[in-house]
């Protein structure tokens, strides 16, 4: 995506210059701290990785000392805010064409400051060819990795930690890429690596792989017997041939030796009997065109074959193909997958992987960092610094597509707590967060992107307004909506470009693009001042609840967590009014719910359950700060805790929208405390637990969640999931399947939504659900 | 050839004839002849109540044709005079094996056996019961799924099966002993006088022929089989062919034990066929004998005599068609046991240019019934098959005889155009594993685009100069040396043509070297397929035959190294010395056995 300076996106590289000016805020990102290098050098692409940490300004909250004062006295807000600098990690992956290497490592060179690195790991078949070059430049030990090893640990590495890392590829359905669920146990596996020659590679578990066999005829076969007989230069240039040429002209079918099909054996008369089988004659020429396309379907069928019977051998279904050959070649994932049907009789299934291009350098990279044991984090990728799949049709502009001149990138962040599978969920191998894909769904697919550009001017101004002594606010947050604007763009064109594209994968774009620009919490103030506000009101529902006999209370505690959640920050008509009369809006909120029978409404069975023995332990998903959480959520938990249920409380670990996040949480909570002896000394004697999720979007992930949270769940034996609000149980986990009881509530606050799923406007969820016996 | 689309018969007619002469094309008229002629017989016979309104004009164009003369008069004749053919078609039925009976059916219920290939041209929807017959070896399978794709990997050439010969593949025919003016009139009619050899299914049987007559054809081809008292011996000549993609392998079996007798009753046209064959080496610019494989003393089906085998390239095939209609092949033998699957394309030809019917032959059946026998008498006392000693040493490397009395199981490899892997059990439990497209077709098509060699040999002769590791990319070029994590030798091939990515590498390539590179590509991929499937299969012997192994010691030698090498000394690399020629032998062996069977 971002293009070198110099280049200009419709020149091929040829005509490239190679002292390129290389914009650093774009490629090479973070390098004044970079730190640990590794270099995957292939036959034309150069894959840098770089460890670097960064810089954000993160918000932290901070809670008074409310000791011996009277919370409800003070006109205060209830805690404190500062931004501070907070420093993450983030691997760095730059992709380039050789042609650039030179111009790169001077780059590199530049503007490495602060490091105190010796050594760069390096693979691929060119390490061999640059070492002198990169030790030159860089002054640094050039450590060669073994390729496959790198190759295995890189694959490994993104199977376990970018959720849609692996798609088939169908060619005439829409969308072309079915992406694959993560398999909670990615072993064991077959890798095909279609470089120059084709390297089979079984791989059973992180430390065991073995290289069961290969072929010679590969990428370095098309591209050089292309080359030969088409006089065309380019690897890119000859798969465009290829895409327009009949090889029928040139092959030699069934029906040309028969007449027709082959009865007996039947295989169709289309059937290529013989590869080049007619160019057996000197008076004929052949268009370049259809010896491409003959070259190709040659070459792929054979790898497909080879790769169907070592699969076969080793009884593996899971096939991995990777490979420049395959570089997300819409050509050459086509006609590899069709010839893994044809031999496999569709045993097998022909497995592609978005970052496929970088898992030498992804490998060598951990390789080295083999000290800092990275594999005991997770990562994240992050959507606003990586480039995405690239479109997919050839046809439409194929010197574009083939990245001449262009950089790829991806990043990941390092979590700061691995991520791990919620122990509650039926099936973690069918688990699909998202409830509509949007890459599938086209027209769900333009009301939300335009939903979120039509929203992008909030989101600046609110960007903004959450920095006012910034004086760069402003330009950062412009940079924010281009960025922003940009990816929505892509995204139209290639849904694609990111795995499935879901609302949940808009929403996370944005806070990335958001963190990008340091505006790390744009909804602090806003949360700051609701959470306030609804602190006040607390004891006032809490009374009035208190009121209620228990049949009615219990209703009240449900339409209070759902007018809670009516507090979104786009409802903005109803914070408005909050300003003014809190308690107003709250009651206001709760008329606006639609009356019973709800959209979805389950509420009589959830209150027969009431009636009957307390759940052990109840897992609760937040979702807003303010009046959602302190109004909604916690008189249901303590309600929850005088029954005699634990509660484990979630919230996000970082910011997203104004949703309340963990630390936010600790500070309500102590201050919800000290009004209520309940949630008091449930906190004592940690019967109410509060957890952070391990995420920090606005949308619910249950294959990734904290791994504390998770041995929590497991450790207290929950048997109630209640996932709260549109992001969390709309949007993502809708059809999510658990082992035990789970209530789902939601407000639909958009109504378009609300539509399509039958209803109007704050149309409510409630899903009670029981898992079968 | 014939382009235009008969309406009703005369229509038809005139259009054939019409569409013959406007194409000027030399082999069109050819072809149109022989087919309205056969359609005039057979509507004589099967519909005479088009047969007459077709007979005026084509009896008025026929003596235009080169040889068109006799024909005609026989059409003619035999329109005036259906013979006693219904019986006769019946005869020509093969026996009727279960999976022949779903392409005979409509075909044999149709009581015509002689124009199926008007199914294969236009003239279909003007004839009810013939528009309904699909045409043979034409029909498109409907189940297969890739039906629509654009291209399709690995069915391989020569991977072949005949269950479609449904009609027509009479066993033989014997040869009138009579001057050819009578017997050749017999056999545009369909009048072969072979008695119902095989039961058949009543439905399946032709309709009832219209009263018939002895034909002085018919009378003549009785006596000479009676003459001879060899009743369960085909008459002379003794063919097998095998039409694959690139080369059609015929053998001919030339008997030595002829008395005077027969030497004296022996037709012009059988002698001329004997003369020419045995007397020649080359035939035309592109046949050829080999005379180094000709077996001696052979004795087959009671006959003692030598088993010739001869070649010419698959694109001299309509030659050979129009050669046999010149020499009037048809009126010695109407039926030609052939295999491969130009059997089936040229099948129509065959009929219509020749006036022959080939009996269509499985051509994996054939190649495995061939083998075995071929193996079993031996190469003129000495071993068929052979291996190499030492494969993975180059100086000690050697040819050595193999026993192959117990064969089973073998994974056979036949590489002609295309590649098909066979894994036989016994002599007749065998399955094709897979097959692949790369085979000899794409050595030599790859080869003659990359140095505008135009024949096998010359791309072999370059590749034996060649020096392949200048085109690949070897382990050690990318590694500058072995790649010991995972044991491969720096010496092995990372990439074919790997080196070719490089500008400057191909500008400074020689032929010799692409030649060598493409044959040592295509030859190890074979062999890797091969080494896969008998692993899959478990099975440890590996027979390589077919003619990409014709004259190509590098690729025999690589295949032993490969197999040896890879498999760390557990398969073994088998070869025969007739490579190609087993299909060809195995057709001929069904042309005795269909006698035998009788």
């Amino acid at each position: 995506m971002a293009e070198c300076g110099a280049s200009g996106s419709g020149s091929s590289g040829d005509s490239l210059d190679k002292s390129i000016t290389l914009p650093p805020d774009e490629i090479f990102r973070n390098l004044e701290n970079a730190k640990r290098f590794a270099i995957d050098i292939g036959g034309s692409l150069t894959k840098l990785a770089y460890y670097s940490t960064v810089q954000h300004k993160v918000a932290r909250v901070r809670s008074f000392d409310y000791s011996g004062k009277d919370a409800e006295q003070d006109h205060e807000p209830p805690y404190e805010i500062s931004v501070q600098e907070e420093v993450t990690a983030r691997l760095h992956f730059v992709k380039f064409e050789n042609t650039y290497i030179e111009a790169c490592l001077d780059f590199i060179k530049d503007h490495l400051v602060n490091t105190d690195t010796k050594v760069i790991q390096a693979t691929g078949g060119g390490a061999y060819k640059f070492k002198d070059l990169i030790e030159e430049k860089l002054r640094l030990r050039v450590d060669k990795e073994d390729v496959m090893t790198c190759l295995i640990k890189g694959c490994n590495f993104v199977l376990k930690n970018i959720p849609h890392e692996a798609f088939v590829y169908q060619k005439d359905s829409d969308p072309e890429f079915r992406f694959q669920t993560n398999h909670p146990n990615i072993f064991p596996y077959l890798l095909v690596n279609i470089g120059s020659g084709v390297s089979i590679v079984k791989v059973e578990t992180e430390d065991r792989f073995e290289w069961i066999g290969g072929s010679s005829i590969g990428g370095g076969t098309f591209w050089g017997l292309g080359a030969l007989l088409t006089k065309t230069k380019k690897f890119d240039e000859l798969l465009h041939l290829a895409s327009k040429g009949q090889h029928t002209n040139v092959d030699m079918l069934v029906q040309d030796i028969y007449g027709g099909a082959h009865q007996t054996l039947g295989l169709s008369g289309n059937l290529i009997a013989s590869s080049f089988g007619k160019s057996a004659t000197a008076d004929r020429d052949f268009s370049k065109e259809d010896m491409a396309k003959s070259l190709l379907h040659m070459i792929s069928n054979d790898i497909g074959q080879l790769a169907c019977l070592y699969a076969k051998l080793h009884c593996l279904d899971r096939v991995y193909f990777g490979g420049f050959f395959i570089r997300g070649h819409p050509v050459t994932m086509r006609t590899i997958t069709y010839s893994i049907n044809f031999f496999s009789k569709g045993e097998v299934q022909a497995l592609f992987l978005r970052h496929e291009g970088y898992l030498g350098a992804i490998g060598a990279f951990l390789k080295g960092a083999e000290q800092d044991n990275p594999n005991q984090y997770s990562w994240g990728e992050n959507y606003a610094g990586s480039s995405g799949l690239m479109s997919s049709s050839p046809e439409l502009c194929p010197t574009q597509r083939a990245r001449s001149g262009t950089f790829d990138l991806l990043e990941m962040d390092r979590l700061e707590r691995p991520l791990v599978n919620l122990p509650l969920l039926l099936d973690p191998s069918s688990y699909v967060p998202d409830t509509v894909d949007l890459t599938d769904d086209a027209l769900a697919r333009k009301y939300w992107l335009t939903c979120f550009e039509e929203a992008l001017d909030g989101v600046v101004k609110r960007a903004v307004a959450s920095q006012p002594g910034s004086v760069d606010a402003t330009e950062r947050a412009e940079k924010f909506r281009q960025k922003y604007w940009s990816k929505l763009q892509t995204l139209r064109h290639q849904p694609f470009a990111y795995g499935t594209l879901t609302v949940r994968s808009l929403l996370d774009t944005r806070e990335h693009c958001l963190n990008e620009f340091n505006f790390p919490d744009p909804y602090s103030k806003v949360k700051q001042k609701e959470n306030g506000v609804a602190l006040k009101c607390f004891p006032r529902v809490i009374r009035g609840l208190d009121a209620l006999g228990w049949e009615d209370r219990q209703l009240a505690l449900v339409k209070g967590l759902l007018a809670g959640n009516v507090f979104d920050w786009g409802a903005k008509a109803v914070s408005d009014v909050l300003e003014s009369d809190p308690q107003f809006g709250f009651e206001e909120a709760k008329m606006k719910l639609q009356e019973r029978p709800w959209l979805v409404d389950s509420y009589s069975k959830w209150l027969q359950r009431l009636k009957g023995p307390p759940h052990k332990c109840a897992l609760i998903f937040a979702d807003n700060s303010g009046i959602d959480v302190i109004l909604g959520v916690f008189p249901f938990v303590r309600e929850l805790l005088s029954r005699g249920t634990e509660v484990i409380l979630a919230c996000n670990s970082g910011p997203a929208l104004n949703d309340v996040t963990y630390c936010e949480s600790l500070i309500v909570a102590e201050r919800i405390a000290a009004m209520d002896p309940v949630v008091h000394s449930a906190l004592r004697e940690e019967r109410l637990l509060l957890m952070q999720t391990g995420s920090s979007s606005p949308c619910l992930d249950l294959s990734r969640l904290d791994k504390g949270l998770a041995v929590l769940v497991r450790e207290r034996g929950a048997d109630l999931v209640v996932i709260e609000g549109m992001g969390r149980a709309v949007h993502t986990n809708y059809h999510a399947a658990l082992r035990c009881e789970s209530l789902k509530l939601a407000v639909i606050k958009n109504s378009w939504l609300a539509e399509r799923l039958g209803g109007r406007l704050f149309s409510v969820i409630f899903k009670y659900e029981v898992p079968a016996e | 050839m014939l382009k235009l689309v008969g309406g009703g018969g005369g229509q038809h007619w005139a259009c054939s004839v019409a569409g013959t002469g406007l194409g000027g094309k030399e082999a069109a008229f050819e072809v149109a002849r022989p087919r309205y002629q056969e359609e005039a017989g057979c509507r004589g016979h099967g519909w005479g109540s088009a047969g007459i309104s077709d007979s005026a004009p084509g009896a008025g164009m026929l003596p235009a044709g080169a040889a068109g003369r006799a024909r005609g008069g026989q059409s003619a004749e035999e329109r005036g005079e259906p013979v006693g053919e219904g019986e006769e078609r019946r005869a020509r039925h093969p026996p009727a094996p279960a999976l022949r009976l779903l392409n005979r059916k409509p075909q044999g219920g149709s009581g015509e056996i002689k124009t199926p290939e008007n199914d294969l041209q236009r003239g279909r929807l003007s004839r009810g019961p013939r528009a309904a017959a699909p045409a043979p070896g034409m029909g498109d399978r409907g189940g297969r799924p890739e039906h629509s794709a654009t291209h399709a990997p690995g069915a391989p050439a020569d991977a072949g099966a005949a269950a479609v010969n449904g009609l027509l593949h009479n066993g033989f025919h014997p040869p009138p002993v009579q001057p050819p003016r009578l017997c050749s009139r017999g056999p545009a009619g369909g009048g072969d006088a072979a008695p119902p050899r095989l039961p058949l299914l009543p439905e399946l049987q032709p309709q009832p022929p219209p009263p018939q007559h002895d034909s002085p054809a018919k009378k003549c081809r009785l006596r000479r089989r009676m003459d001879s008292g060899r009743k369960n011996r085909p008459p002379f000549p003794w063919f097998g062919m095998d039409i694959g993609g690139t080369l059609v392998k015929l053998v001919y079996f030339e008997p030595k034990d002829i008395t005077a007798e027969e030497e004296q009753e022996e037709v012009e046209n059988l002698k001329s066929i004997r003369k020419y064959l045995t007397s020649n080496t080359a035939y035309g610019k592109t046949g050829i004998r080999d005379v180094h494989l000709e077996l001696k003393n052979l004795t087959m089906c009671g006959r003692k005599g030598n088993l010739h085998f001869i070649r010419f390239p698959s694109c001299a095939m309509h030659r050979f068609i129009q050669m046999g209609s010149e020499k009037n092949f048809s009126s010695l033998h109407t039926t030609l046991c052939a295999t491969g699957g130009g059997a089936f394309k040229f099948e129509k030809d065959f009929r219509m240019i020749a006036d022959l019917q080939l009996h269509k032959l499985d051509e994996l059946d054939c190649l495995i019934q061939g083998l075995l026998y071929v193996d079993s008498v031996g190469f003129n006392g000495k071993p068929e098959c052979y291996y190499f000693e030492n494969p993975t040493n180059p100086e000690l490397c050697q040819k050595k005889p193999y026993c192959l009395d117990n064969p089973y199981p073998m994974l056979l490899v036949n590489m002609g155009s295309g590649v098909s892997i066979l894994a036989v059990y016994s002599k007749d439990n065998y399955k094709r594993v897979t097959g692949t497209s790369l085979g000899g077709g794409t050595f030599l098509g790859l080869c003659c685009l990359l140095t505008g060699c135009e024949t096998f040999e010359e791309a072999l002769e370059m590749a034996a100069k060649g020096d392949s590791t200048n085109v690949d990319k070897l382990v050690k070029d990318i590694y500058g040396g072995d790649y010991e994590r995972f044991g491969l030798q720096g010496s092995a091939v990372a990439s074919s043509f790997g080196n070719m990515m490089s500008k400057e590498k191909r500008d400074s390539i020689s032929k010799e070297d692409l030649a060598r590179a493409t044959l040592v590509t295509i030859t190890n991929n074979i062999g890797s397929i091969a080494r896969m499937c008998a692993l899959n299969e478990n099975i440890d012997r590996v027979v390589f035959v077919g003619n990409f192994l014709r004259i190509n010691m590098v690729s025999m030698k690589l295949l032993a190294y490969a197999m040896d090498f890879w498999s760390k000394g557990q398969l073994k690399a088998l070869f025969l010395e007739h490579e190609g020629y087993f299909g060809a032998v195995g057709a001929l062996l069904e042309l005795f056995k269909m006698t035998d069977d009788q």
